[in-house]
């Protein structure tokens, strides 16, 4: 790519309105992609009196932090937090060890039906029991409503094993068979050698995974009732549906509203300002990591790009 | 190959060869059993589509109703009306996902245009972030740009285009064509980024050798970028036309309500639908289950057959 953008012939006046185009479109998407994040961002850290009527648009006003303090009081909302958090760190770290260790396994042709097992497991990716036999499974199984339905359904992915698998194939053979002529076992070749030199590959499925775990909703609505367990992700969607029966509520009694609320209308909490700054803490790490870890999104789908 | 260097060696394996390749079965045995647990055991679960089952009951209190389902599906009018509703919202979605399935190509062959590699790099990073939020947090930002109070209606009123705010969310109109739009604003830069790793892949000589012809920029992008980045797409197509009965769910549950339940409503929602909500058909959804997965195991095996008749490849 480089090369060719050196190399560049003379433009003709056909080729400079095609730039500014090009440029003026792509900026165009770029700001409608990350405009309602800024937008969700002012409106948390302005006056809640404006932000219920939606008068920030373009820039904070009356800038304050109470919401992020008064939050955190929310009930059960840390709870929900610290869920998150756990089934992110916990679910993560179990499918990069499976998946590192089930791809290294599965390049070993000395085990017993090696062709048949891996088959066994690829074709689980093209077919679905659906949803109700799979909450069935989970509740024959004493799944449903725990924790550890988020985390062992979740474990063995068949996609990711065939990147470690494709990945391991493109190393030389010789470096697994000196440690064995040296006398490693097999699980000391996949501690010592195979797992520091998949680091890359781990890397990228290992952000995958994290953002799976932690965007995850689909999972709460079908298996956990137990509101201990509910995510950020579930308490979000209740907040937005409650902020919509809130928002009537308080519109019915409008009247009422006495002169010491008034007084500090520009920190009480409204169902805007709540629903608003929930959404922010929910998109937080995501935005936290997403710069540093770019690279690792995009190396992973091209790894998936080659195996087509 | 393998299979055969394997197949000829078999007789030859001394004990602890054998031993060794148990050994590495065993290491794997509690992984097969998590994939038999909760990929195929899950399918003994189809049972439930002839029964009449009742939630609290267990499976053997209930009655054996046979195909009783399968046959309601398409006798009862009411049924047979809500089955077709939610199969046109799921071919709606689908077909306007395939037909906006161009849009990521145009974008990866118009970006590689951009000559800054900042401006490039700054696009790519942005567009592809919306990819990795989740829907909850997509429906709460829908939710404040177009509630009454939010910035579009905001704007238009300020600009005094309209008098009422227009209500976005709560309306059957446009249902389709918006939840395609936010399907876009989520998938396109990612989508994208697929094709922009084939056009790295293109031989760069293959630009070299049709500049030297006297080809122009826009020759190059149609001639060259273009065809080098058609398999990929052909893959790609032909995997959503094998998907076309699943939308997931996750998208329109988010969105839907009271009032664009009959336009949101596509296969998978309506499955949860009736398995969740007030009526509890756990059967009948199980019925409806197994007609999704019996047909689209057919389609991938059709289209894959496709692929290796026109392409000689397998796409699965």
């Amino acid at each position: 790519m480089a090369i060719r953008n050196k190399n560049a012939i003379k433009m003709t006046p056909n080729d400079v309105i095609f730039n500014i185009l090009n440029y003026l479109f792509f900026g165009l998407f770029t700001l409608i992609c990350i405009y309602p994040f800024y937008y969700l961002i002012i409106n948390t850290i302005s006056a809640n009196d404006l932000s219920k009527n939606g008068d920030i648009m373009f820039y904070p006003r009356g800038i304050h932090f109470k919401n992020y303090i008064d939050i955190l009081k929310l009930n059960g909302l840390a709870n929900s937090a610290l869920v998150s958090v756990a089934r992110t760190v916990v679910g993560t770290s179990a499918t990069v060890l499976a998946s590192g260790f089930l791809g290294f396994m599965f390049t070993q042709n000395k085990m017993w039906g090696r062709k048949f097992w891996y088959r066994f497991m690829i074709i689980t990716m093209y077919f679905n029991a659906g949803i109700i036999p799979v909450y069935m499974t989970m509740k024959n199984l004493h799944l449903t409503n725990t924790f550890w339905v988020y985390i062992i359904p979740a474990i063995v992915q068949p996609f990711n094993i065939i990147l470690v698998k494709t990945f391991l194939e493109s190393i030389p053979a010789s470096l697994q068979e000196a440690a064995e002529i040296d006398g490693a076992g097999v699980l000391t070749i996949f501690f010592k050698i195979i797992l520091p030199l998949s680091t890359p590959i781990l890397a990228t499925i290992a952000i995958f995974a994290a953002v799976g775990q932690w965007n995850s909703f689909q999972d709460t609505l079908l298996y956990v009732t137990d509101q201990k367990l509910y995510p950020l992700q579930y308490v979000l969607y209740t907040y937005i549906n409650q902020a919509n029966s809130l928002a009537s509520l308080i519109k019915n009694s409008s009247g009422l509203s006495g002169e010491a609320i008034a007084a500090n209308l520009a920190t009480t909490q409204t169902p805007v300002s709540i629903r608003m700054t929930v959404s922010v803490i929910v998109v937080f790490p995501i935005l936290l990591v997403y710069p540093f870890f770019q690279r690792y999104f995009v190396k992973g789908i091209m790894i998936g790009a080659v195996k087509g | 190959m393998a299979a055969l260097t394997n197949a000829s060696s078999t007789k030859k394996k001394t004990f602890n060869q054998k031993m060794q390749g148990y050994k590495l079965f065993l290491l794997v045995l509690p992984f097969l059993v998590l994939i038999f647990l909760f990929a195929y055991y899950p399918l003994y679960g189809w049972i439930y589509a002839f029964y009449d089952y009742r939630a609290p009951l267990k499976l053997e209190q209930c009655q054996f109703v046979g195909f009783k389902w399968f046959s309601t599906l398409f006798t009862n009018a009411t049924q047979l009306k809500q089955l077709g509703n939610a199969l046109i919202n799921t071919f709606a979605m689908s077909g306007l996902g395939i037909l906006t399935s161009v849009l990521p190509v145009a974008f990866a062959i118009f970006l590689t245009e951009i000559k800054s590699a900042r401006y490039k790099k700054f696009v790519q990073t942005m567009t592809t972030l919306p990819n990795f939020i989740s829907w909850v947090l997509v429906y709460s930002l829908a939710y404040s740009l177009f509630t009454n109070s939010g910035f579009f209606n905001k704007l238009f009123m300020n600009l005094g285009w309209i008098e009422e705010p227009i209500k976005f969310l709560d309306s059957d109109n446009h249902v389709w064509l918006m939840m395609c739009l936010w399907g876009i604003w989520k998938g396109l830069g990612w989508g994208a980024i697929m094709y922009l790793a084939a056009i790295s892949g293109i031989d760069q000589s293959l630009y070299e050798a049709a500049r030297v012809d006297g080809a122009n920029r826009f020759q190059l992008m149609r001639h060259v970028t273009l065809p080098g980045i058609l398999p990929t797409y052909f893959v790609l197509l032909l995997l959503s036309i094998a998907n076309i009965l699943s939308n997931g769910m996750e998208q329109y549950y988010v969105f839907q309500n009271a009032f664009n339940r009959e336009h949101i409503q596509v296969l998978d929602l309506y499955v949860y639908n009736i398995a969740m909500g007030s009526s509890h058909s756990m059967s009948l959804a199980t019925a409806i289950g197994i007609m999704k997965s019996l047909v689209s195991v057919t389609l991938l095996a059709v289209v894959n057959g496709l692929s290796k008749a026109f392409r000689g490849e397998t796409i699965v």
